[in-house]
């Protein structure tokens, strides 16, 4: 970064920092904090919609549809949040490169499980192995945003299905009375006032969602817990910069980040919800 | 259902020239001098030259991962990469889940290291090891207490913090941190040979890329070049072939 | 039986009883479904003692914030709000790097018919330090949902006890923390839900895996590591959790009936897992 790091063996303590807090591993460091915004920018309208979805599939007339909505809605009570991160990634991958496998080399009969190798051919693989790094970085956030967008969804779910029934019951008999249909009903009376009563517990869960960011960690993504870690674990004289183990300085850093993502996010909510007229 | 495919499909537009012959490497990248992350965020260490180096000598494309060493055989066989090239030793286990190319480091002994002022056969008590690795195996059938770690830069805090009496490892990762701890640690108690040797992973099913890099091992242990490569990371006195 | 041997040689491995080597090859369902059971002992055990110690703490805590003493009402604030406005996986990698630095000393506690000796080093251990971790955690979480419930508690409420004659303690047990747990019941269920699935990230964050003695989740990943095959031990983890979430909704609900036998049926509350009530 700058000129007169080449050499930090030689510099004074203000100067090595200024050199060591500058080198490449910092700057992928610092970029890290924003893929974790960038995770949640892209999750939260995904889970949105998705929980949306799934609640009006929980009134939905359709046996199997409410079956299905309803399980997806209720399993987020039952089983950690981690456990589907361990679990979700894996088992969307192989099922997208299965799919592909069956479409793109349907001449191929071997199953796609032998042993323990999970084969498909070549050009049905996701990312094609040929692709550079930063398309299989990118597949690999894509599975991440999918992951708690699947586990935030059936949050976001239970939400929504709370606030529709919130909606008095009185207003929808109206609706009908003039004839209107479950479509209409659901656009013109559920969802424009269904927000009154979701947002309590659709900031609830945004918080929430920025607390289990630093489970991308546990996916296998160079993140902020990644670069601490890696960081300020002590450095051998192999390295530029040698150092004692400093982690509790990097996860302390990343608690303060956290806590001004929380604090400004509740300051920002209150707004909305004081600009709504909402009881919170 | 319907999103997870319509996913697929969308994933599925995004293509890139295809180049058949790129080769994905995993390593750890926390394990000096074997392979680590440098100053500037790229891999770096022995094995970073090696593969370099033999991907060269192959005419294949090589890219470079880090993959965290709990996962690194599953990512393997789930196909995110092609190759381990990480320090990692030749066993019986490991070897009935994946291939392995002949050796490129010859059978690497083990050692304990202990704080400086201990003499006591530590190694009995209280040993940090990093999991899944043959030192964690050992020293759970040793009889000593083992306490697992995911790295194996938290071992040697677990050390330096009197969490643990003793840590054992590859006597080469530990041989800089005993240099340079001024008299904090010691070697304690005999090497340990576990392990045939430093082998590359390859999935079974990929025969052809395990003979391509033995070929490319074998040409850099005949013009000696693989010997050069290890003195320059290992030191003078490293065992060489 | 079937298992027998297994249940025999692994039911109580996490606890360090039982077979030494844990399974490495021709691994059957039977060492998966009692090892895993076996690791849950852990998860229930950081759950069971955090919840009881935090719910204490969490209600005077809860008090002492309402009452708005000058200094110590803002310090329990301040708590709070660390505690509940950052990741409980970092606030476990934080916790463990600052335990390690505590000299390695024990420190006498004399009391009065005998001296205890409490080994700082035991923080770094999981059985204290991340149990300590989980019951700051989850008493700044119940805090928070307690003190809500205090301060919506109906004013003519407290004016009616003042009028009995009641004397502070009296009205504390019997009108105030009453209505405050009635009120906050359902949403304090769901933060012992929470708290329980929270506790499977101990092994994940820093603390260290002795002889090889997890919890559940630690097991499950030790099978998918060996087994390569996560389609196994991650449903078997998944519906442990899912029976004893649904047995710890059954035990709070058993408690709610209690809160409310008193009251006329139609003012009975049930426990709904309102969605607003989340973490």
């Amino acid at each position: 970064m700058f000129e007169f790091c080449s050499d930090p063996s030689t510099l004074s303590t203000f100067d090595w920092f200024s050199c060591y807090l500058t080198n490449g591993k910092h700057i992928q460091f610092y970029k890290s904090f924003g893929l974790i915004i960038l995770l949640l920018v892209l999750t939260a309208p995904l889970a949105l919609m998705l929980g949306l979805a799934a609640a009006v599939a929980i009134k939905s007339n359709f046996f199997l549809l409410r079956l299905i909505s309803k399980t997806y809605a209720n399993i987020v009570r039952g089983i950690p949040d981690i456990i589907f991160f361990l679990f979700i990634p894996i088992t969307i991958d192989q099922l997208i490169e299965f799919t592909r496998h069956k479409i793109k080399c349907p001449e191929i009969i071997d199953s796609v499980w032998q042993g323990n190798d999970f084969i498909v051919c070549s050009v049905a693989k996701l990312p094609l192995s040929s692709s550079p790094q930063w398309i299989h970085d990118m597949y690999g956030f894509s599975l991440a945003i999918l992951s708690f967008t699947i586990v935030y969804g059936a949050f976001a779910a239970n939400t929504f299905h709370g606030a529709i029934n919130s909606v008095p019951r009185s207003q929808i008999d109206t609706g009908k009375a003039f004839g209107m249909n479950k479509k209409q009903i659901y656009f013109s009376i559920i969802f424009p006032q269904m927000w009154r009563y979701a947002l309590p517990g659709l900031s609830n869960l945004w918080m929430l969602l920025i607390k289990s960011t630093p489970l991308l960690f546990l996916l296998g993504i160079q993140d902020i817990v990644f670069w601490a870690r890696e960081i300020g674990g002590s450095k051998t004289s192999i390295f530029q910069y040698p150092h004692p183990d400093w982690r509790v300085w990097y996860f302390l850093s990343l608690l303060v980040f956290y806590l001004l993502l929380t604090k400004i996010s509740e300051i920002a909510l209150n707004r909305v919800s004081k600009k709504l007229y909402l009881p919170i | 259902m319907k999103k997870i495919l319509l996913s697929a499909i969308l994933l599925g537009f995004i293509y890139s020239p295809v180049n058949a012959d790129t080769v994905r490497m995993g390593t750890e990248g926390a394990y000096p001098p074997y392979n680590f992350i440098n100053d500037n965020g790229e891999i770096d260490g022995f094995e970073r030259d090696l593969g370099d180096e033999l991907c060269d000598r192959a005419g294949l494309d090589c890219e470079w991962v880090q993959n965290d060493w709990d996962s690194i055989i599953p990512n393997l066989v789930s196909g995110n990469y092609d190759t381990i090239i990480a320090g990692m030793s030749i066993t019986d286990e490991r070897d009935e889940v994946i291939d392995f190319t002949q050796d490129y480091l010859p059978p690497d002994p083990s050692a304990y290291i202990t704080t400086g002022d201990g003499n006591k056969a530590a190694y009995i008590g209280v040993v940090a090891a990093q999991t899944s690795t043959i030192q964690a195996s050992h020293v759970a059938e040793s009889g000593a207490i083992l306490v697992e770690f995911a790295t194996p830069d938290e071992t040697i805090s677990a050390l330096r913090n009197g969490e643990v009496e003793a840590v054992m490892a590859d006597k080469a990762f530990l041989a800089p941190i005993v240099a340079e701890s001024n008299g904090d640690f010691k070697f304690i108690g005999k090497d340990v040979f576990i392990g045939g040797g430093v082998g590359m992973g390859i999935r079974e099913s990929d025969s052809d890329l395990k003979d391509t890099f033995n070929a490319a091992i074998d040409s850099m242990k005949d013009d000696g070049s693989l010997n050069d490569l290890i003195k320059k990371w290992f030191g003078e006195d490293a065992s060489i072939y | 039986m079937i298992c027998e041997s297994t249940i025999e040689l692994y039911s109580l491995r996490s606890l360090g009883i039982g077979e030494k080597l844990l399974p490495k090859s021709d691994i059957t369902l039977c060492d998966q479904f009692v090892l895993i059971g076996s690791g849950i002992i852990w998860n229930m055990y950081f759950c069971i003692i955090a919840l009881s110690l935090g719910f204490i703490f969490a209600i005077s805590t809860a008090i002492i914030r309402n009452n708005k003493y000058p200094f110590i009402s803002k310090a329990i604030e301040i708590y709070v709000f660390v505690f509940r406005g950052s990741p409980l996986f970092i606030q476990f990698f934080c916790a463990y790097e600052l335990f390690v630095l505590f000299p390695k000393i024990g420190i006498d506690i004399n009391l009065i018919f005998t001296t205890v000796t409490f080994q700082t080093g035991w923080l770094t251990k999981a059985w204290l330090g991340a149990l300590f971790v989980l019951f700051l955690n989850t008493t700044a979480y119940s805090s928070e949902i307690f003190y809500g419930a205090l301060k919506s508690i109906p004013k003519q409420d407290i004016d009616a006890a003042n009028a009995f004659g009641l004397s502070n303690l009296r009205k504390y047990k019997k009108i105030i923390i009453p209505t405050m747990l009635r009120n906050s019941w359902a949403s304090y269920t769901n933060e012992a839900i929470f708290l329980f699935h929270a506790t499977t990230l101990v092994f994940f964050s820093s603390f260290p895996a002795w002889s090889q003695s997890g919890d559940a989740l630690y097991y499950a990943s030790y099978f998918a590591d060996k087994t390569f095959n996560p389609f196994i031990p991650y449903p078997i983890i998944a519906a442990y959790f899912i029976f004893i979430t649904l047995l710890i909704i059954l035990i709070f609900k058993i408690i709610n009936v209690y809160f409310n036998k008193h009251l006329p049926r139609e003012r009975k509350s049930s426990i709904r897992f309102l969605s607003n009530y989340m973490r």
